[in-house]
């Protein structure tokens, strides 16, 4: 599980997509190939730092979900802390996802908060 | 001009109030407020930890000067509540932060003067020339044992001081006072910290912060009127109040740092925590003496002068108003979230 | 070169402590293999279904194990397993299909087969169909995709949890005359609307149970399948399609476009209508799953789902009954046998063999859904 986690350290600490500078498309979580282009696409990665919104969202086993929809069309599926429904805008917060039992290493990511 | 570039702090939004703990102990709620000058102190989510609160404090930091995050060469945290005995938190918060690679890191650990350590590492390293940027962290979950006097007071937060040339607040001398007394400490693999009760007052706190403040001025020829405002280590709000008193400050020049009032102790952040408060306000030329106190025990004692460059400097939101916006709990909640019970 | 299902069998579904992972097979075979009234020698392949022997009963390498057990080791016949997490039993069915097809075998048999109930917590194998490192990290685990879903329906076309509900309803009245079926008893709207959530709008009784069971089916040649039996039930297409694995990634997440993409196939290569579908086994893993899939089959235009169940349209009796074996929901949802359980019991419908749930019915439809949608397996069988 360790080199599992540390290998997606980068992408989950921040909100890193891809961009296919050929067609203009995002992506979230990051991916090689661009499904529009294929192999004419040129795929960079981007962070995202804006607000979102939130397209849909369950609560499973006490955590709030959700789907979060950035300005440039980007979704990305994470927890939410706090009161929210659908419309609600969120900013991104650095928080603990879970860990490897008690004495494993603890998983950070990007979960987000309720804007006020 | 060697200083403070930047400041950030987080304040987890959760806040307990002196009674909900003097409900569950049958304590005199009154009598602890009055004794404390405590009122409720700040508490973090479930997720949230001391890692999470310095990342948060350092990217706040980060985002209000227009500093590529690689250009920090060092990044310390300190605290005495970091989530891995061993491991550090300062690669954590590098990584979230964007650091990159290159940068020199260490976690500290001075009970709650760590990171006011940490500011003086990144002063020398940057007045050395070793880094453009130094960034120390002081983070904690403070720890108390349910039921410990300690309990109404152990709060959560994180500040993150950016250390460069060209700053909002010269760093113009800095004074640390050292010596070996056992007030405060947690053995290895002890859950809570133990602390001497009492000794922890004059051979510990006061002599410490005295001693320091006062080589501190000898040394560089200040005396108490020319400081505008003063902060000190906030373990309650009646020690930084006497403290302040036993060093010729007044009540006004110490108000606006006084957060312990509201949020609790916040340990490694807790000194600092009151130099943000009055960061927020200070206007160009006026001077600032800071003081930490960590418990084993030592003292750092700076003068902080406040620079033209604070005029530009965006300032939104200050701590003051970050505090106001809190949600409170019971004790249940309290132990669920400080993750005592699971 | 046409393909005919010639005999069918399956377990009954349920917690079958009883039961191991290779009894199931075996009583699941053996039955088809007498409903198709053949020794078994003839068999010149077998596909399995089966999405996580692995984590479920600490078994790999079943496709083989199942062959020997199940008596065929002395022929030496190919055994593949499939694995498209809970549509491993359609993918494997198209597998068999594509083999008959193509010329390539005479007769084969396509089953599937999940032993669920041995580990500890089967919806977590069950979660691992959905992207582990993006979708169940962030703690979603499949309720919670098609809750997501679900509410999004509910928040832009007026879906009620009602309506939901009704469809719980629907497949347990169905249930109650299916003998292979988990729950044989009848709720009610309240017994439903006063579940526990278990991802917020979905309730316990939006979802399908996970299953112990197996099934399998026989398929042969046209020339084989008319020799050998009086009822052979014709394939007249078997389509599979794949979307992108996250609801992240997808543009509408209230459209399975795999579902879409392959029954639209599936239309086309049988000259079968929507409208001429007379009965369909849906993958309702969760409620709104069914809804949706009235939608993407072209059962109702997208959004008015709940229209259909709402009028009845869905029950027996209605103009599409649609899983009148009680479905995924109260039949059971023996994961990898599923999708061989649908064409089981839409066999049995088309040869008028369904008792007191017949529907009179000439084409059939079954999808049969992997995950949350990545992968969509749509057959349609006439009489």
């Amino acid at each position: 599980m360790v080199p599992r986690i540390w290998r997606r350290i980068r992408y989950r600490y921040n909100v890193i997509a891809s961009y296919c500078e050929s067609c203009g498309s995002y992506y979230y979580p990051q991916r090689e190939i661009c499904p529009k282009c294929r192999r004419r696409g040129i795929v960079k990665e981007v962070e995202i730092n804006d607000e979102g919104t939130v397209l849909s969202y369950t609560v499973v086993n006490g955590r709030k979900i959700a789907l979060i929809e950035f300005k440039n069309g980007t979704r990305m599926l994470a927890e939410v802390c706090g009161d929210i429904e659908i419309g609600s805008r969120v900013k991104k917060a650095f928080r603990r996802y879970g860990e490897d039992g008690e004495a494993g290493i603890i998983y950070y990511g990007t979960k987000f908060v309720p804007i006020i | 001009m060697i200083g403070i570039v930047s400041y950030g702090t987080y304040i987890p939004k959760f806040r307990i109030k002196v009674e909900e703990i003097a409900r569950i102990w049958n304590e005199d709620a009154n009598a602890i407020k009055q004794n404390l000058g405590v009122f409720e102190k700040a508490v973090p989510d479930v997720d949230e930890d001391t890692a999470t609160m310095a990342v948060e404090a350092g990217r706040e930091a980060i985002s209000r000067v227009r500093i590529r995050p690689e250009k920090i060469g060092a990044v310390f945290v300190g605290s005495e509540s970091h989530p891995y005995a061993v491991k550090p938190t300062a690669t954590i918060v590098g990584e979230a932060l964007g650091i990159g690679n290159y940068y020199f890191s260490a976690d500290l650990e001075f009970a709650c003067k760590a990171a006011t350590a940490g500011i003086q590492i990144c002063y020398a390293m940057v007045k050395a020339g070793m880094i453009e940027y130094g960034l120390s962290i002081g983070s904690d979950v403070a720890q108390a044992r349910p039921g410990d006097a300690l309990e109404y007071t152990a709060g959560a937060g994180a500040v993150a001081i950016l250390v460069g040339k060209d700053p909002i607040a010269e760093i113009e001398a800095t004074v640390s006072y050292t010596s070996d007394t056992p007030d405060f400490w947690r053995r290895d693999l002890q859950p809570y910290p133990s602390h001497g009760g009492r000794f922890t007052g004059s051979p510990a706190y006061f002599r410490h912060i005295v001693s320091a403040a006062k080589k501190l001025m000898e040394d560089f020829g200040y005396s108490a009127k020319d400081f505008d405002f003063a902060v000190f280590h906030q373990p309650n709000a009646k020690f930084p109040q006497r403290v302040a008193s036993m060093l010729g400050f007044n009540e006004e020049k110490i108000a606006d740092g006084m957060l312990v009032k509201v949020v609790g102790n916040t340990y490694s952040a807790s000194s600092l925590l009151g130099l943000c408060g009055i960061l927020d306000k200070a206007m160009p030329d006026q001077r600032i003496l800071l003081v930490s106190f960590g418990s084993g025990a030592g003292s750092d004692a700076f003068a902080i002068r406040v620079t033209e460059k604070i005029l530009d400097y965006p300032r939104n939101r200050r701590v003051w108003d970050k505090v106001k916006n809190c949600v409170y709990i019971d004790y249940a909640l309290y132990l669920k979230h400080r993750r005592m019970i699971k | 070169m046409k393909v005919a299902i010639i005999g069918v069998g399956t377990t009954e579904f349920g917690e079958l402590w009883d039961e191991s992972f290779r009894s199931l097979f075996l009583s699941a075979g053996l039955s088809a293999l007498e409903d198709a009234g053949i020794s078994g020698k003839e068999i010149e392949a077998i596909y399995i279904g089966n999405m996580s022997a692995g984590k479920f009963v600490d078994q790999e390498h079943i496709a083989a194990l199942i062959a020997d057990h199940a008596g065929l080791a002395e022929f030496g016949i190919p055994a593949i397993r499939v694995e498209n997490a809970d549509a491993s039993g359609g993918s494997a069915f198209r597998q068999a299909y594509m083999a008959v097809a193509s010329g390539m075998h005479d007769i084969v048999i396509a089953a599937g087969i999940e032993k669920v109930s041995d580990a500890s917590d089967p919806m977590e194998v069950l979660s691992s169909a959905i992207d582990q490192e993006w979708e169940r990290f962030v703690g979603a685990n499949l309720p919670a995709i098609y809750a997501i879903i679900a509410r999004l329906h509910m928040h832009k076309f007026g879906t009620k949890e009602e309506d939901l509900a009704m469809i719980a309803v629907k497949n347990h009245k169905n249930a109650v005359h299916n003998p292979k079926a988990q729950f044989r008893k009848e709720i009610s709207i309240e017994d439903v609307m006063s579940s526990p959530y278990v991802a917020e709008p979905l309730k316990v009784l939006d979802c399908a149970p996970l299953s112990d069971g197996a099934s399998a089916v026989v398929l042969a040649n046209e020339e084989i399948a008319k020799r050998l039996c009086d009822t052979p039930v014709y394939v007249k297409a078997c389509t599979q399609a794949s979307d992108y694995f996250s609801i992240q990634n997808r543009r509408d997440i209230l459209t399975f476009e795999a579902v879409v993409k392959a029954s639209r196939k599936a239309y086309k290569i049988s000259k079968i209508e929507p409208k001429d579908i007379n009965i369909a086994e849906v993958h309702d893993s969760f409620t709104i799953a069914e809804l949706i899939a009235y939608e993407d089959l072209g059962f109702a235009k997208k959004g008015e789902g709940a229209k259909l169940i709402r009028e009845g349209e869905t029950e027996i009796g209605g103009r599409i009954p649609v899983n009148t074996s009680g479905g995924l929901k109260a039949c059971g949802h023996a994961v990898g046998a599923t999708g061989i359980r649908q064409i089981v019991d839409l066999v049995i419908q088309l040869r008028g063999e369904a008792g007191k749930r017949q529907v009179n019915a000439e084409n059939a439809l079954a999808l049969n859904i992997g995950g949350s949608g990545a992968t969509a397996v749509v057959s349609i069988l006439s009489r």
